[in-house]
């Protein structure tokens, strides 16, 4: 009798994803929830939970480093954007064209950044971007007469190694991303478009750009999810959660160090609302302004 | 073909100089792995080829000093061989019942699956960290492999790959009389093995790189996984860079060789399943 209710058409469907169930309501939906109450109150691990309504997202407001926490994000997640959509999406055209030589082999070299942890590649780039004459990047800014920089110390320039790190990691897998693209469109809109005399800078902006919408929206929405969520990036490269002047603090770092280091589950909490909160509203705007949801129904 | 030669080489020529800039730290950890630690502290990661101070000493050290880098390496090695084998088939079950079946509720069911692609997995360290506390699985692998384990990424991915099977194979399952399961096992798994290669490498890089959860989780020494392992090296003191380098180094070798063996089968079955308007 049970088996025959298992077995049936019906039921199938809801065994197979059950464990999607499971996980979602265990590993999702229930940390949600209580990270939602947790933010209203003040809580240590081990004690005794306090009722503090509001007052943990009042204090958010005025609390500076925070703030200096969300515009390092913020920054960071607009730079990756602007490095790694356009860029990748052109190395993926250039690859793809019918005269490049030796292309698998540079469609690998590219992905393999990818392959390194983060602990491995920031450490890497910790020590490139020392501050030592003989470091890498400094040797290189020596041939140009270049006095020695202190990347790691300054907001810029400390930037300018998260950003150098970033591109490093992730040209290739957006490149990967947008070449699967470039292989749905059909060749024949290409043959269409010599005839009718098109150039190649209008070929690509009349036909690859506008076909490759979905994969950039997709690729625009995880860039979005991991600028915003970044973290151990920063803590590779300033070796640990500060940095002078917070200057490579995230909201996920700032997260960390209240519940983490300072015990401080509840003011942590209402960090990682005030995230979920950031990162939904800029994804969902984003996705119904390039009018994803419209094509979904 | 004289016509040709120009655009074939600027276009080798432009590679070749990001590729150039791509490997160059590749190659810094390569030779700095030969160096000693005093030289990495006193003058940083450089190109600089120096055979009078080059030596085959830290690796020497790797594979006999008295340190716990191999148990940190099999930690991580088991860790990701389970890990990687459980998600892709629980990931993989709950595809094929998005893509076979229409169900109520389906549609629902779906947008969480998105949303959760979506929503920063950070945001749950500290709600998660709690639940782990209370259940008592801190310092349990099974702590880090269950909240993934139906990854919305790979169920994703797997129901866009499905939608391009036919399903005549399951309508000729069912005039068989095959069970609902065994057309699954039998007839649908064999034909999804591209894109478990794919999987398989993308879940493998995450688990083996896998880094602030399993940080969180494992207090243990001897349960750290590689990247805790590596990380623990990094003193304020900068003692360990005689290790740490090559260790990086050789920590990269075995998810560079599940790369290149399945390279084909990646690169194929990422495209199979890109994301379609």
């Amino acid at each position: 009798m049970i088996r025959k209710f298992l077995y049936s058409q019906k039921v199938a469907p809801y065994v197979f994803v059950l464990p999607f169930i499971l996980v979602f309501l265990i590993f999702w939906v229930y940390p949600l929830g209580s990270s939602l109450g947790m933010s209203f109150q003040q809580i240590q691990l081990g004690q005794e939970a306090e009722w503090v309504g509001i007052s943990n997202y009042d204090k958010l407001l005025g609390d500076g480093i925070f703030m200096k926490a969300v515009l390092n994000s913020a920054v960071y997640m607009v730079l990756t954007l602007v490095i790694l959509i356009p860029l990748p999406m052109l190395f993926a055209v250039l690859i793809n064209h019918k005269f490049m030589w030796g292309r698998e082999f540079f469609k690998s070299s590219f992905f393999f950044p990818a392959l390194t942890s983060v602990v491995v590649a920031g450490t890497i780039f910790r020590l490139m971007f020392g501050e030592m004459e003989g470091s890498l990047i400094n040797s290189i800014l020596g041939w140009f007469g270049i006095e020695p920089v202190k990347f790691l110390k300054g907001q810029v320039t400390g930037f300018i190694a998260l950003l150098a790190l970033a591109a490093w990691r992730w040209t290739g897998v957006n490149m990967l991303y947008f070449l699967s693209g470039l292989k749905n469109i059909p060749d024949e809109y290409y043959e269409a478009a010599s005839i009718d005399g098109a150039s190649s800078f209008q070929k690509f902006m009349k036909i690859t750009m506008p076909l490759l919408k979905p994969t950039t929206i997709y690729v625009i929405t995880i860039s979005i999810y991991a600028g915003l969520a970044m973290f151990i990036e920063s803590m590779m490269l300033w070796n640990g959660n500060n940095s002078p002047k917070n200057i490579g603090l995230t909201i996920v770092g700032y997260l960390y160090r209240q519940g983490i280091e300072r015990n401080n589950l509840g003011y942590a909490a209402a960090v990682g609302i005030v995230l979920l909160a950031i990162t939904m509203v800029i994804n969902l705007s984003q996705l119904t302004l390039s009018g994803m949801f419209k094509k979904e129904e | 073909m004289n016509k040709e030669i120009w655009p074939r080489a600027a276009l080798l020529i432009f590679f070749s100089v990001l590729c150039f800039f791509i490997l160059v730290p590749f190659y810094a950890v390569t030779i700095s792995s030969f160096k000693p630690g005093e030289e990495l502290i006193r003058y940083g990661l450089n190109l600089r080829l120096d055979l009078s101070v080059m030596s085959l000493d830290n690796f020497i050290y790797l594979f006999t000093g008295s340190h716990s880098y191999f148990m940190w390496f099999f930690n991580s090695l088991l860790l990701t061989i389970v890990q990687v084998s459980l998600t892709l088939i629980v990931s993989a079950t709950v595809a094929y019942g998005f893509a076979a079946y229409e169900f109520k509720g389906k549609n629902m069911l779906f947008i969480c699956v998105l949303l959760i692609m979506m929503v920063p997995f950070e945001i749950l360290l500290l709600p998660l960290y709690t639940l782990t506390y209370n259940i008592g699985l801190m310092n349990t692998y099974s702590a880090i492999v269950l909240p993934g384990i139906a990854s919305a990424a790979t169920i994703f991915f797997f129901r866009q790959y499905l939608r391009g099977v036919p399903s005549e194979i399951i309508q000729a399952g069912r005039v068989d009389g095959a069970s609902e399961y065994g057309i699954y096992i039998r007839l649908i798994l064999p034909v999804m093995k591209p894109s478990f290669a794919a999987m398989a490498i993308l879940n493998g890089m995450n688990s083996w790189n896998n880094f602030l959860w399993p940080f969180m989780v494992l207090s243990d020494a001897n349960k750290y996984t590689l990247p805790i392992g590596l990380k623990t090296l990094l003193t304020p003191y900068g003692n360990n860079y005689d290790l740490l380098i090559v260790g990086s180094f050789f920590s990269i070798i075995p998810i560079f060789v599940l790369f290149i063996a399945f390279q084909r089968y990646f690169i194929d079955g990422m495209t199979a399943g890109a994301v379609k308007g």
